[in-house]
């Protein structure tokens, strides 16, 4: 239900009752893609086929790998009687075919609206299950008109946590929760680990599981994501690392271990830009007791020497950002800090009180920086003429914006369809932002060189 | 003919394993109930006696499957590519959103027209819809789109949840049909529908029929027009045809659904004949107008140069006029003129090479042809939605088993209008084009050109297509996105025929030669020298060029409690 906030909000906002071109995707491809990051995980979706095929399909497009998702193949009389025999056939035939470590099942609209009681399905599985041994499955509720698909993410961390973590002896390890991040964006979390010495459980970690290298052997799962056991051991590691700004106060994988097992938990924004990345630092230092690691205060160091480089091609430039509520937060903090001027910054979620965590986390945003979030493309478009951005920063979704502007896109988060390498974006850390920061200033530049009657070569 | 599928193994060694062994091998992982059903839709060929295919049966749910739902038949396949209608998905924001410019269906608007493809209009339902019901949003998001665009026409496509609410989709389009005073018709296309998309294919054609063609009686001003069914213009193909044919004289005035205008299929039912690409996708609609208009209807196929001329000799010769004749001879072969030297050429270097192809309705069997111009050879196929006519031709439709999921979907009644319909060829005329070796309304299917022994494979799984890698080690495959990486990540190339990779056109002369040197290219580009795959490492499957079962690779220490399950033969069901 809306709270009298959210109902006070919609006043205030004029949206168009039907939604053109959607700046969210839906919930259960965020489950899928979260479930794809467990080791030896299958994810299974409980519905249509079209659902798990038209998810596939696009999380295929963006990570260019393989990616199986499985499912219960609804039909007109299991939407009528319900879907309990064709799930339980399907979890059988998975487990036969693929020998998975354990099976990670999301619901969709059609199971949803007619109110599929998984979790007795599940015990009637369970019961009656002809495998001894039968894998470990773990289900999440994420009907696609109820959030997107980073709410679909959330609560699959979330519900992997709950299912799996147990109390122990304390351990060194923490635990960090990094979000809808891409793969490069994980491995560089667990290098910086490595270079505080930190031993560090993330979860997801579809590092490897959605950027692998070609086979040299016959695989049935892909190799990597977080080992389960890992997942047993969040129970007791000494703190969790939670990135989002916006699951301030939601039951999120991170607030469950504080609460369970009393896990002290640091929830920061996602660690884009100088200050954010400061502050992901700081936990880290803070957590092993020692001084940022050379290599680390050197990649900061050479950052800064960039902007200095950089911020007379930029400097008062104005940006459109848009994408998930937390990348965009993220985004917005970093351009801030660069002397580029986020005129909008856009969500097509639903987020309460996010200018506030935007402003939080970029305390020089000019007042006159809009933040909006349940926005769709055409609303930023319509923006868009007002407000007469240089750049737009987003998925590939925001092409159509950036061409009818005539500016550059800096294709960052998800989806990244029209180029290659989407999985290998990095936006984390001192090396994201740097790497950010060149590919805008050069995005800028090159407009200006293309757009030039001389075409100087010396900018 | 060689009964048995050929490989060789790393050593240049040839041997060979009967299909009925390869399918023995797929099934081995399938609990009992499983297998059975899977062993109706893999089977090997004989042209001769035509075994069933259990085609457009239900998937078993936990099979990797590729096929898609009603919706993504409906929206995204036959009626999205019209791009000067305005497409409103009513249900949550998903479904729009995948469909949303997903397929490429290129469109090249006339300077200044209408084009809404790059639009995704959804009504994203959100819990209080689900529960109080989505009508109203629906009205209201129709009303705002006429508000901001006033299209032509505006369609509604209903998703899942829709079905279940019971939103009255088709009211709320009477209603604003007659308040906006613009053609407005909705589909009952929830995915849950039917067993694949081919669902929504099916009530596609019903809606276009119903609510668009014949709309506009406007006689064409060209003597010779046709229709060209089942064309989606994917990577630009539908041009070719349409240029090689305006090169002979013949005009296509709709191409359903590629490139193509609202005007353009309201006014379809005037041209003198229908020919028809893909099968499976549109043969209801040739069905319907020849019922109601009269207008006759043969399979065509521009997939391949030798293919594309006899197409070309087939629809000139219908319209038995011999300047029309000459004219296409001229072209094809000046066409072929330009073809024949590249074709040698890759010829040369990609004879005797093995293709798989596991794709649509119709792509399978057309795409043969180019392969077969090229010197390669098909060793197995499959659809991923067809149904046994596609595979055994048109003579099974008497004796079809109609099943609940086929009774689902409309069946349209449909008679002869009483004022426009109009035989094109009177049955004297019929009789002798048939003498002539003519065959209207026909489909013979894929696997009468397909040899004996070749491996059929309806709806292939992930896991089936790794157990066919493994054991046949194809040099090429054509599939779509959800299989190409894995068919890559095995050190084989894969064409993806849905998309074509983002290249095309194939059709018609020109894109043949595209897709020859493509294919060459593909097949030797270096890369694949850095890609060990696994039969080259692994010491078993090099010795033993017969089955080579993997063994489980050593597994990682693991607390006790998760141990997998052991892979059984009778889980569940």
């Amino acid at each position: 239900m809306n709270t009298v906030l959210e109902q006070e909000e919609e006043k205030e906002m004029k949206h168009c009752t039907a939604t053109r071109n959607a700046c969210k995707l839906c919930t259960p491809l965020g489950a899928c893609l979260a479930f794809r990051g467990v080791e030896g995980c299958i994810p299974f979706l409980h519905g249509s086929q079209g659902c798990a095929t038209y998810i596939r399909r696009y999380l295929i497009s963006h990570f260019r790998e393989p990616m199986d998702v499985a499912s219960s193949n609804f039909h007109e009389e299991s939407a009528i009687f319900g879907g309990g025999k064709n799930l339980k056939a399907g979890l059988a035939n998975v487990s036969a075919q693929y020998e998975p470590e354990m099976i990670g099942l999301a619901t969709t609209c059609l199971a949803e609206t007619i109110g599929e009681n998984v979790p007795l399905i599940l015990k009637e599985y369970r019961d009656n299950c002809a495998v001894e041994d039968a894998p470990p499955i773990v289900s999440v509720s994420t009907p696609s008109y109820r959030g997107t698909h980073m709410d679909g993410f959330h609560e699959t961390v979330r519900a992997l946590v709950g299912h799996f973590a147990e109390s122990g002896r304390r351990q060194e390890r923490v635990a960090i929760f990094p979000g809808m991040v891409s793969a490069e964006d994980l491995r560089h979390l667990k290098e910086i680990c490595r270079e505080f010495g930190l031993p560090a459980t993330l979860l997801p970690d579809y590092s490897e599981t959605m950027d692998g290298e070609t086979w040299d052997s016959y695989q049935k799962m892909p190799s990597g994501g977080t080992p389960i056991h890992e997942i047993v051991g969040l129970g007791s590691v000494r703190m969790s690392i939670e990135f989002g700004r916006s699951l301030v106060g939601r039951d999120s994988a991170g607030a469950f271990l504080e609460k369970q097992f009393q896990v002290p938990r640091r929830l920061l924004g996602l660690p884009i830009g100088i200050r954010e990345t400061d502050r992901f630092m700081e936990v880290l230092e803070t957590a092993t007791g020692r001084c940022k690691p050379a290599a680390l205060r050197q990649q900061r160091g050479r950052l800064v020497d960039a902007l200095i480089d950089g911020h007379k091609y930029v400097f008062g430039k104005r940006a459109i950002v848009c994408g998930d509520a937390d990348l965009a937060t993220g985004l917005a903090a970093f351009l801030s800090e660069t002397g580029i001027f986020p005129v909008l910054c856009a969500t097509g979620e639903r987020r309460v009180g996010w200018e506030k965590q935007v402003r939080e986390a970029a305390p020089d945003l000019p007042p006159e920086s809009q933040v909006c979030d349940r926005l769709d493309f055409a609303e930023i478009e319509e923006r868009a003429e007002e407000l007469k951005p240089d750049i737009v920063i987003g998925s590939s979704k925001g092409y159509r914006l950036a061409r009818k502007m005539g500016v550059p896109l800096i294709r960052v988060g998800f989806p990244i369809h029209d180029r290659i390498g989407g999985q290998r974006v990095l936006h984390l850390g001192y090396a994201g932002a740097q790497q950010l920061y060149d590919r805008t200033v050069n995005a800028l530049m090159e407009k200006k060189q293309t757009d030039s009657t001389v075409g100087y070569s010396y900018l | 003919m060689p009964t048995d599928i050929e490989m060789k193994n790393p050593d240049g060694i040839a041997s060979s394993i009967p299909a009925e062994k390869i399918k023995e091998e797929m099934l081995k992982a399938y609990p009992a109930k499983t297998a059975k059903k899977r062993g109706k839709q893999i089977l090997s060929n004989d042209p001769d006696t035509l075994p069933e295919v259990g085609a457009n049966s239900r998937t078993v749910p936990g099979i990797m499957t590729q096929r898609g739902c009603t919706y993504a038949g409906c929206r995204g396949v036959v009626i999205g590519p019209i791009h000067d209608i305005l497409h409103i998905t009513h249900g949550p924001i998903g479904c729009g959103y995948y469909s949303w410019m997903t397929r490429r269906n290129l469109v090249r608007p006339e300077p200044g027209a209408t084009n809404y493809l790059q639009y995704c209009m959804s009504t994203d339902m959100t819990e209080e819809q689900i529960v109080f019901g989505g009508e109203k949003k629906l009205k209201q998001a129709i009303q705002e789109a006429y508000d901001i665009f006033k299209p032509k026409a505006i369609t509604i496509y209903a998703t899942c949840p829709v079905g279940l609410i019971g939103d009255d989709v088709h009211a709320v389009a009477r209603e604003m049909k007659e308040t906006l005073g613009i053609n407005v018709f909705a589909f009952s296309c929830e995915g849950y529908k039917g067993v694949s998309q081919s669902a929504g294919h099916h009530i596609a054609n019903n809606g276009v029929f119903k609510h668009m063609v014949g709309l506009d009686n406007t006689p064409s001003e060209h003597p010779f027009t046709i229709n060209m069914l089942g064309e989606y213009n994917i990577g630009g193909d539908a041009w070719e045809i349409d240029a090689v044919l305006k090169n002979c004289g013949i005009h296509v005035t709709a191409t359903l659904s590629g490139d193509v205008k609202y005007d353009d299929i309201c006014r379809a039912h005037n041209s003198a004949l229908n020919v028809v690409m893909c099968h499976r996708s549109i043969n209801y609609m040739a069905e319907m107008m020849e019922k109601k208009f009269g207008i006759p209807w043969f399979k065509v196929n521009f997939i391949g140069a030798d293919a594309t001329a006899k197409s070309m000799r087939k629809i000139a010769k219908y319209f038995e006029n011999p300047a029309l004749i000459a004219r296409t001879e001229e072209v094809i072969a000046m066409e072929m003129a330009k073809l024949r030297p590249i074709r040698d050429a890759v010829k040369a270097r990609c004879q005797g090479k093995k293709v798989a192809l596991f794709v649509g309705g119709s792509r399978a069997h057309h795409y043969q042809e180019l392969f077969r111009d090229i010197g390669m050879e098909v060793i197995s196929a499959g659809y991923e939605f067809a149904h046994r006519d596609d595979y055994e031709g048109r003579r099974v439709l008497p004796n079809l088993k109609v099943d609940a999921d086929s009774r689902n979907i409309e069946e349209l009644t449909v008679e002869a209008d009483p004022e426009r319909f109009n035989p094109r060829k009177t049955e004297e005329m019929r009789r002798s084009l048939e003498e002539s070796g003519f065959c209207f309304s026909d489909y013979t299917g894929m696997m009468a050109d397909m040899r004996k022994g070749a491996l059929i494979i309806d709806d292939i799984s992930h896991h089936e297509m790794e157990k066919l890698i493994e054991l046949t080690k194809p040099d090429i495959i054509c599939s779509g996105i959800k299989d190409k990486f894995i068919i890559e990540k095995m050190g084989i190339p894969c064409k993806q025929l849905h998309s074509y990779d983002y290249g095309g056109p194939y059709a018609s002369f020109s894109g043949a030669i595209n897709f020859y040197q493509e294919v060459d290219r593909m097949l030797h580009t270096k890369i694949w020298k850095f890609v060990v795959p696994p039969w080259q490492k692994d010491p078993r499957l090099k010795a033993r060029p017969t089955i080579a079962q993997k063994e489980k690779a050593p597994k990682k220490e693991e607390p006790q409690s998760f141990k997998r399950p052991a892979a059984s033969g009778q889980a569940g069901e």
